[in-house]
């Protein structure tokens, strides 16, 4: 599974750094280390959605207060 | 708002403006030759001595905004009809001397190269003169003068010459492109190739970023430009040209800075390798030293890395303050990741090109990088990034920079390391005075840029470098 987080500014603005280390985080927690693999990328073209991530090219708007919400039912639940 | 220092840059801007305005329209091929006749009509001449040579000498310019020499490797160019063949005699005593009776200038000349007149006018005897300039110091009429041609001052390198039609001629084994001629020459007549063909062609062929996307990489130092306007509003303007998305050097600067770090914790002595001149500038006059070079890409090059392997159907074009990245881009080690380079002078005709008033824009965002990457574009900003990417990264080094702000300093500073005698393990060296802010493709230098740079510094989200580069891994 393929997990891509925008770290364009829009994003970065409203916290895909935080985003990406809570993901880190919650990736190893679940031990998903080897079946997820997180990445970077600069702008999705829908910055207004931002923070803006993909799933394996599906795409889902979230926020570092959503994360773990995302992680369980975007990742979590279907790795 | 003044957006130029000068009209040198407002001649050349033009050029590139109409040359970039025609390619956008398909139609540079078929009015190719009218581009001069546009920029100058008319009867009556207000550069030269006539619309004639005016029009030639722009005739020149397009081909050089078109991209120059394909056959001359260097990006600085010298257009032969346009040098003024201004007085190069060195040392001459100007009819301002009035004959006095101290006559302190044939006193301090040790070379006995002064002698009189009838007059008592003194006059410089050539074969003696050693061009020590102490005749002129001591006048107390200023009446000894010292003619150079201003390209040759430019240029610290020493690789400007005047060849055998007393026009400027570039020994491309010294050049450094950095570009201080282009800047200096008051008649225009050396200038920097433009790759603006080559940024419209990837902006047209990218179809509106569905075939490729069109990266723009813009340096620090653009805190300091487009003064007239909010940076916001260019990177509005900048999407508004075509390109996908825009993301600040200064994250690639932040990411040099902790490898940087970590490299001169290994090798415990580093000369920097940010700035291209002053690469190129050892390459040429200190080869002894280029072990001492760090290995690590410079920031364009390293965010430029990064955007290509995360996205393979990108293009990559910084923009930025300089000349000499323009060489850099075409380095074996960095082209695959940059595909062109144009400078804010360029990106200023290509806004005008299209007809787009950043001033009108919404303000879009731009945060990459934290406050250490940014400082990165003037001098000293890059010791204190890697002073700091120390502490971050818990290293155990006592980082003993010297910080070289211009290429003389450049050239003290490795003379004394090629000497063994240099008291430090880290060399910043940045061709340009004032460090990127300096730089001959800015539109203005003024005596704030410093502090613009800092404050932008100071507005970006990040803090520490740490944060800044966490996203990437």
């Amino acid at each position: 599974m393929k997990v891509t987080v925008c770290i364009g500014s829009s994003c970065h603005i409203k916290g895909s750094r935080q985003v990406v280390e809570q993901l880190q985080q919650l990736i190893a927690e679940n031990n998903l280390g080897d079946k997820v693999e997180l990445g970077g990328t600069f702008c999705m073209g829908k910055c207004q959605q931002g923070v803006c991530v993909t799933v394996d090219e599906v795409f889902c708007s979230v926020t570092p207060d959503t994360v773990e919400e995302f992680f369980e039912n975007n990742v979590k639940g279907k790795v | 708002m003044k957006k130029f220092d000068t009209k040198v840059q407002h001649l050349k801007y033009k050029v590139l403006r109409e040359v970039a305005h025609q390619a956008w329209n398909d139609t540079l091929l078929q009015n190719i030759l009218g581009i001069p006749h546009i920029i100058v009509p008319g009867k009556t001449s207000t550069m030269r001595c006539c619309v004639y040579k005016e029009r030639a000498i722009l005739g020149e310019r397009v081909k050089l905004a078109m991209g120059g020499d394909r056959e001359n490797p260097n990006v600085i160019e010298v257009i032969d009809i346009a040098c003024d063949e201004c007085p190069a005699a060195g040392y001459e005593v100007t009819n301002s001397c009035r004959g006095c009776l101290a006559h302190r200038c044939e006193d301090v000349c040790k070379r006995g190269a002064i002698s009189f007149d009838h007059n008592h006018v003194a006059h410089i005897d050539k074969s003696k003169c050693v061009e020590c300039g102490a005749c002129a110091k001591v006048c107390p009429f200023a009446a000894i003068v010292n003619r150079k041609r201003p390209c040759q001052i430019a240029c610290k390198v020493k690789a400007i010459s005047i060849n055998e039609n007393n026009a400027a001629a570039i020994d491309n084994n010294k050049c450094i492109q950095c570009g201080a001629c282009v800047y200096q020459c008051p008649f225009g007549a050396i200038s920097d190739k433009s790759f603006i063909l080559d940024v419209i062609d990837l902006l047209k062929k990218s179809q509106n970023n569905e075939k490729y996307k069109v990266y723009a990489v813009v340096a620090p130092s653009i805190s300091s430009q487009f003064v007239y306007a909010k940076l916001g509003q260019v990177v509005s303007g900048l999407k508004e040209l075509g390109f996908f998305t825009v993301i600040e050097a200064a994250l690639g600067a932040d990411m040099v800075a902790m490898s940087e770090a970590r490299e001169l914790s290994e090798k415990e002595f580093l000369t920097s390798s940010c700035c291209p001149a002053f690469v190129q500038y050892i390459k040429t006059s200190f080869p002894a030293l280029l072990p001492h070079v760090s290995h690590n890409l410079s920031p364009m090059a390293a965010l430029a890395k990064y955007i290509k392997e995360t996205d393979e159907k990108s293009k990559v074009v910084f923009i930025g303050p300089c000349t000499a990245k323009k060489a850099e881009a075409q380095l074996e080690t960095v082209s695959p990741y940059v595909d062109a380079v144009l400078t804010f002078e360029e990106l200023q005709a290509l806004f005008d090109s299209k007809d787009i008033d950043i001033t009108a824009l919404n303000e879009d965002v731009l945060d990459n990088a934290s406050y250490y990457g940014r400082i990165f574009a003037r001098s000293g900003g890059l010791s204190d990034s890697v002073k700091q990417a120390l502490t971050e990264q818990r290293i155990d080094f006592t980082l003993k920079p010297v910080v070289c702000d211009g290429i003389e300093a450049c050239k003290i500073a490795l003379l004394k390391k090629s000497k063994n005698v240099l008291d430090a393990n880290f060399i910043e060296g940045m061709a340009c005075v004032g460090g990127c802010i300096g730089g001959a493709g800015c539109l203005t230098h003024g005596e704030k840029n410093k502090a613009q740079v800092d404050e932008y510094g100071r507005e970006a989200l990040e803090k520490t470098i740490s944060d800044a580069v966490s996203v990437l891994k």
